[in-house]
């Protein structure tokens, strides 16, 4: 094989050194998540990892219910990255209720859990 | 040869459930093996007939295997593709191909699960499959699927549409309604508007009333040319077309969430049968969440885009509305074991057959039946059945 891992690992290990990295194509200039061998829209195999802009908006969004000793209600999102892909995530720093599609919001890399998270963006973006 | 060749020249002839509801003490493939024969016997063949399988199960990847050996069938042609519960649905095309090509005669389609009885929990159901099967960039944020990721569905398509809670509350009382009518459906308590809104929240926009059951339940059909079905006890239900459609797997990987995979297999089946929705007098769709009835009327041209709600409003969808559509009460109030594809085919059978008592749709002469698979509109697969009349 010619890499020592996958694409998926490749991110994994980028997220846990603190970079939230994503996929363009060198072919076709689109960008790719979740992150593939090749291309899903040309086929290409010349991926380049960029470093992610972390701003984009709430695309869709719900409040997973759950009991209190459980833990509480949280919220479930898809946010369109302004790279033009999508992901899943979670809204920090607000209700989950509170969270509205079309939100402009800003990602951060959470302590802890290591896993990408979403927060409101300041009214400048 | 095309699609349009095979129209017609497959016959369901026999049709049989078992366990829907509650069936403690029963395991999967004994509700499935109870269903299989109720099928048989009503298409007047024998199990040694069946020369031709279709099968899937959520939790075993094999399960072909356990069929074939329960019921000591040998057959020549075994199909077990799994793409979720629009899987049964999925199986009359290929069934078709394998009868029209002599490569069997008869093909018993069928399903069992006995998912709310079972002993062990959802959650360990969960575990095994995150091991197993994982969804690395999703299950992090632990969408509480299938729930969550048509709630975010439904979230999008309010959002773009228009459509409010009370139009998917609409869904969710037609259902019951339906089910009143049906002495076999699993929850015939009268249900209001009211009652689905302010019920217990699961996923937003969701109440429990906008989830479909979790029922066991066993169904199966078999299948044979045309020619033969003239000559069998029952009246058949002819494939006029069927088409499937697999779009992708997790809520994060649809391209929009509003448009769902039966736009194309409506638009492939329907092009098989040269019909349109106006010939259409009875719908069997899958609605595993409220959201999906909304969405599987608009992809299969029942009304535009975005219109969905409008159409089920007052009592729309319900007896005596401008459609009949889940007659049986559907998965939100007729049966659910996990995966719904087989019921809903049968149902439509049932109607074409003139089966169906006190929710018969007079005069049924075409049924279109819409699986659904995947936690978030993954696959679908939509067939339309005729009476002899409009072969």
């Amino acid at each position: 094989m010619e890499k020592k891992s996958g694409a998926a690992a490749e991110y994994l290990a980028a997220l846990s050194e603190g970079r939230f990295i994503i996929q363009r194509c060198n072919e076709c200039s689109k960008h790719i998540f979740y992150p593939r061998e090749f291309c899903p829209h040309c086929s290409s195999s010349s991926l380049l990892w960029e470093d992610a802009k972390g701003s984009g908006t709430v695309y869709s969004t719900t409040t997973v219910r759950r009991k209190p000793e459980a833990g509480g209600d949280y919220n479930v999102a898809l946010i369109e990255l302004v790279e033009g892909v999508r992901m899943m995530s979670t809204l920090r720093g607000m209700a989950p209720d509170e969270v509205k599609i079309g939100m402009a919001v800003k990602a951060r890399i959470e302590e802890g859990s290591g896993l990408v998270v979403f927060e409101r963006a300041g009214e400048a973006l | 040869m095309s699609p349009r060749d095979l129209r017609g020249k497959v016959a369901i002839v026999g049709v049989g459930t078992a366990g829907c509801g509650e069936a403690p003490g029963y395991s999967d493939i004994e509700l499935l093996a109870l269903a299989a024969k109720a099928a048989v016997t009503d298409a007047g063949l024998q199990m040694s007939d069946m020369d031709g399988l279709c099968t899937a199960n959520l939790n075993a990847a094999m399960w072909p295997l356990s069929v074939v050996e329960y019921l000591k069938l040998r057959p020549k042609f075994t199909e077990g593709t799994n793409i979720g519960g629009s899987s049964f649905v999925a199986h009359l095309l290929p069934s078709m191909l394998a009868l029209e090509a002599g490569i069997c005669d008869a093909v018993l389609v069928c399903y069992g699960s006995a998912q709310r009885s079972a002993p062990f929990s959802r959650k360990d159901v969960q575990r095994a499959r995150g091991l197993l099967d994982p969804s690395p960039f999703e299950a992090p944020y632990a969408p509480f699927n299938p729930p969550s990721s048509y709630a975010l569905i439904a979230a999008r398509h309010m959002y773009q549409y228009g459509t409010t809670r009370r139009h998917l509350a609409e869904v969710a009382v037609a259902a019951r309604r339906w089910a009143q009518l049906n002495p076999d459906a699993f929850a015939r308590d009268p249900l209001t508007i009211d009652e689905v809104l302010k019920a217990r929240m699961i996923s937003d926009p969701f109440s429990k009333y906008d989830c479909c059951l979790v029922t066991d339940g066993a169904a199966a059909f078999v299948m044979v040319r045309a020619d033969r079905a003239k000559a069998l006890p029952n009246k058949p239900v002819y494939v006029l077309g069927n088409a499937t459609a697999v779009w992708h797997r997790n809520v994060s990987g649809m391209d929009d969430l509003t448009v769902t995979p039966s736009k194309e297999s409506g638009e492939r089946a329907f092009a098989m049968a040269g019909m349109t929705v106006r010939d259409i007098d009875v719908v069997q769709t899958y609605d595993a969440f409220s959201i999906n009835t909304i969405l599987a009327l608009e992809d299969l041209g029942f009304c535009k885009k975005g219109e969905g709600g409008p159409f089920v409003e007052d009592g729309g969808i319900a007896p005596g509305g401008k459609l009949p559509v889940n007659t049986n009460g559907g998965g939100l109030s007729c049966v659910h074991p996990n995966m719904y594809g087989a019921f809903a085919t049968i149902e439509a059978v049932r109607q074409l057959r003139g089966d169906c008592g006190e929710r018969q749709v007079q005069g049924a002469k075409i049924a279109l039946v819409n699986g659904n698979g995947g936690v978030c509109a993954a696959s679908q697969s939509t067939a339309i059945l005729g009476s002899a009349e409009v072969l």
